[in-house]
């Protein structure tokens, strides 16, 4: 069981601000790729894993990470601070 | 080293003032604020954020500052929630022996602010609501770094 946050426009597009995903997903990648096979609203959310980031525990990753003993995973758009 | 993440506004004079109060060792203070720019038809900037990472990015970054510049302090305070044109969203402070790092760090800061905190911004308009995009010059901005 993950724990799976998203923000800005990915939040809207798939309509919650997080959720809990059960997963044998190995890596980032593979989670994505069920997560796509659910819904529309999840396919239009990962429709381009180019314009999203990710981040596993509250750190900044790639979508090739493993998942192995990762609990949160987040998944925005490229930051806008400051 | 500080660093506050919040919703409420902050005072950038008592703020500057204590900082520069409580530093021992500086030469120079350099501060930094971002303003809501209030351009065509803004009537509010939503700012959304990650609770938990956002505190620990920024707090990852400052320190990186500090170690590189061998600051003697540095505050950094940023703003989530709804804000109108015109008020502060967030401030750097820096403090060192001398003007360049304190200036350097500074800058450092704020490259790296701007696209690895992760804060998002919504402009709200009468016309409608977009987010904004992130640009490739400030990526490219981390290059220098």
């Amino acid at each position: 069981m993950i724990e799976v946050l998203y923000f800005a426009w990915v939040r809207e597009r798939i309509g919650v601000p997080r959720e809990r995903v059960e997963t044998t997903a190995a890596t980032v990648a593979d989670l994505v790729a069920e997560l796509r096979g659910r819904e529309d609203r999840y396919a239009a959310a990962f429709a381009d894993t180019s314009a999203l980031r990710v981040a596993l525990d509250q750190g900044l990753a790639d979508f090739d990470a493993p998942l192995a003993g990762v609990r949160e995973v987040a998944f925005f758009p490229p930051m806008t601070g400051g | 080293m500080r660093v506050a993440v919040q919703s409420a506004a902050f005072d950038l004079g008592a703020e500057v003032a204590a900082f520069t109060d409580s530093v021992i060792g500086a030469g120079a203070v350099v501060t930094f604020t971002g303003i809501v720019r209030p351009d065509g038809g803004l009537t509010a900037m939503e700012i959304e954020h990650y609770p938990g990472m956002t505190e620990k990015a920024i707090s990852d970054i400052a320190a990186q500052a500090v170690a590189r510049w061998a600051l003697a302090d540095a505050l950094v305070i940023h703003r989530y929630g709804s804000l109108k044109p015109g008020e502060a969203i967030m401030m750097v402070a820096t403090a060192a022996p001398h003007r360049a790092d304190a200036f350097q760090a500074a800058e450092f800061l704020m490259d790296y602010l701007k696209s690895r905190a992760p804060f998002w911004k919504k402009e709200i308009r009468a016309q409608g609501e977009a987010w904004v995009a992130a640009r490739d010059e400030d990526e490219a901005a981390l290059r220098r770094w």
